[in-house]
């Protein structure tokens, strides 16, 4: 239980965000036909600010490595991973030692499934991480009377759950920490719409208690329900970062992509576009977009940065 | 759950039974098949010139050599399931005698490498699988690609001229000292003549468990429970003690008990090259010598010794397995 001396702590303010990622690429290096290497860029440039008490999504299609965020950040990406880019945490660097220290008690990760529970470990046990103080089990009581669960939960094994329950246990892993950054990586997975929506509303507790909560979904819909800012994620980058509001309106929205995905929605006619994303080995130079984009000129084949757009981000030469 | 429990065991006591019945006629069709005369090879050519044909008549049956061989079969049988194991021809003593003093010889000696071949394989494993790719993986694993492709008999005279003869700092064979009353044996006697065997099937033993075991130390660590672990903050011993310990002590156990067959067959070729007085040697002295009811016990009792071992594997992975214990979806 080792908490950050404030010593560590290079220029923090009160509004400073607790996580700030800048540029942050992934690449796996790969062998084919035997000695012949290569790059596989699956994470591009993916720019992030969470702040406390704030909720924050990442959406992006299936399969489209967000969860490799959701790993970089507490390192534990793969050994054949390459990372790059800057993540910053409470205003400095988070390097490999720190986060060593911190992953676990001030950031945690709600993983997706039951399958990143230890199958032979009791539930109990597990949430607690062994520890057997007094405080620690008290607390687990607290969190299991908030989340409705029995106390003989804390007896069973993980194969005995309940297909409801699984959200609840997953999320007591991170509330039995005293997280200030909670990650959690896609955690409505083929859940229905209520238990989805109660899984949602489960992390919205936790960033109205005050820490910052970093979600990577795939669903839209679902992300828009409690999220504060929605960072959109396509073919490897973020490609936009909006408020819940500007989906109020289309006109609100920034990239092309973005207002796609806003006439996709059922309650906006369910209108889909032609295409799908390029895959990671045949990108297309400059805006992953533009194949797809009526409003493609031949510079969007070049460097398209992602700037400041009404109190959001954009990565479009043409959005207005 | 009692009711399930005690089905279990009564299906198994049945299948013990078929293979009681399945082996033991299977041996002594084999003995019947075999190629040996017992008179030529237990009373020799040129004894058997000068004997009267009264005299051979005799010993042939003494041997069973006339008699029909399902008649013998069954008269055996019959005796058999009486609790009467026969005499033994060869050593002219009750069957159950001479496989009391055998089996303890041997028991002792598998029991040791059984044990050190479980622990030092399961150790090697986990440390292997837990640094793939790093020198100490490669090292265990090419000790254990080398020794699994090397026969125990090898390794046995490769031990014996290494300790026995050149370093003679241990027996050369047998499980006593030559020259002692068996009153006087002691314990360090018994211990210092079993380690060269002992070794051997020890070091033979290690290899299957240690390369199964990093098998599934490598999926342990791949696996996502350990990713979240180490999201977790764990990491080194506490991860392994945590999470790594009990998933690869079941698969580890299982096989260890089901390999008790491969110890007990190795034990055969080893006892044989240590002259280590042994079940094994006795197997291939009443295989040699026609000795038909010492065979036949012998064969029944390591099959129902390695019944035994994937018996108990099978009832402790039901106890240490809470998806089989508590009967759910596993």
């Amino acid at each position: 239980m080792r908490k950050e001396n404030q010593a560590d702590i290079v220029n923090t303010s009160e509004e400073g965000p607790i996580l700030k990622i800048e540029h942050l690429n992934i690449s796996f290096r790969q062998y084919e036909s035997g000695t012949h290497q290569t790059q596989l860029d699956v994470i591009r440039d993916l720019d992030v600010e969470v702040r406390a008490g704030e909720m924050v999504a990442v959406v992006g299609s299936s399969g489209s490595g967000k969860s490799l965020l959701a790993h970089a950040v507490l390192g534990i990406l793969p050994y054949n991973a390459v990372q790059g880019g800057r993540i910053f945490y409470r205003g400095s660097e988070l390097t490999r030692e720190r986060i060593e220290r911190l992953r676990g008690n001030e950031i945690v990760m709600v993983p997706q499934s039951l399958s990143y529970l230890d199958p032979l470990v009791k539930i109990g046990k597990q949430i607690k991480r062994g520890r057997k103080d007094k405080k620690t089990a008290d607390k687990l009581r607290g969190i299991f009377k908030r989340y409705d669960l029995n106390e003989e939960v804390e007896e069973l094994y993980p194969f005995e759950l309940s297909g409801g329950m699984n959200r609840r246990i997953l999320i007591s892993t991170a509330l039995i920490e005293e997280p200030r950054l909670v990650i959690a990586d896609e955690p409505t997975p083929g859940l229905d719409l209520r238990v989805a929506k109660r899984a949602m509303g489960h992390f919205r507790e936790l960033a109205d208690m005050g820490a910052g909560v970093l979600v990577i979904t795939h669903d839209l819909e679902l992300a828009l329900e409690t999220a504060d800012r929605v960072v959109v994620f396509y073919a490897g980058c973020t490609i936009e970062e909006a408020y819940r509001s500007d989906f109020e309106k289309e006109e609100n929205l920034r990239h092309p992509y973005t207002k796609a995905l806003w006439r996709a929605l059922p309650q906006h006619g369910f209108q889909f576009i032609e295409g799908t994303q390029p895959y990671v080995k045949e990108m297309p130079e400059g805006c992953p977009f533009s194949p797809r984009c009526d409003m493609c000129t031949p510079q969007c084949k070049g460097e398209v940065p992602y700037r400041e757009m009404r109190k959001g981000r954009v990565r479009c030469l043409y959005a207005k | 759950m009692n009711q399930h429990l005690g089905k279990r065991i009564g299906n198994k006591m049945i299948r013990m039974i078929l293979l009681v019945i399945a082996s033991s006629i299977l041996t002594f069709m084999l003995m019947k098949a075999s190629p040996i005369d017992p008179l030529q090879a237990n009373v020799g050519q040129a004894a058997l010139g000068s004997m009267s044909q009264e005299q051979i008549e005799k010993l042939n049956e003494y041997w069973g050599v006339g008699t029909s061989p399902v008649k013998q079969y069954l008269n055996w049988a019959f005796d058999f399931v009486r609790g009467d194991m026969g005499t033994s021809l060869l050593y002219r003593q009750p069957v159950s005698e001479v496989i009391a003093v055998k089996l303890m010889n041997s028991l002792f000696l598998m029991v040791i490498a059984w044990g050190l071949s479980g622990v030092l394989g399961f150790f090697l494993g986990v440390l292997s699988g837990m640094n793939r790719g790093r020198w100490i993986d490669r090292l265990v694993k090419g000790y254990c690609l080398l020794i699994s492709s090397t026969p125990a008999f090898w390794l046995a005279l490769l031990l014996l001229m290494i300790f026995g003869v050149w370093l003679k700092v241990l027996p050369i064979g047998l499980s006593v000292p030559i020259g002692v009353e068996a009153a006087g044996v002691t314990l360090q006697d018994r211990l210092y003549h079993a380690i060269l065997p002992a070794l051997t099937l020890s070091i033979t033993g290690v290899s299957n468990i240690a390369l199964h075991t990093r098998e599934k130390m490598i999926g342990i660590m791949d696996s996502d429970f350990v990713l979240f672990a180490k999201a977790r903050g764990e990491k080194g011993w506490i991860l392994f003690r945590n999470h790594g310990f009990r998933n690869a002590l079941l698969p580890a156990l299982t096989l260890h008990f089901a390999a008790i067959s491969e110890i007990f067959g190795g034990s055969i070729l080893v006892e044989q090259v240590f002259s280590y007085p042994g079940l094994g040697q006795a197997a291939v002295s009443a295989g040699l010598g026609s000795d038909m009811p010492l065979l036949m016990a012998i064969a029944i009792l390591s099959a129902l010794i390695v019944f035994g071992g994937n018996m108990i594997a099978d009832i402790l992975y039901g106890i240490v397995d809470p998806r089989i214990r508590k009967g759910g979806a596993g």
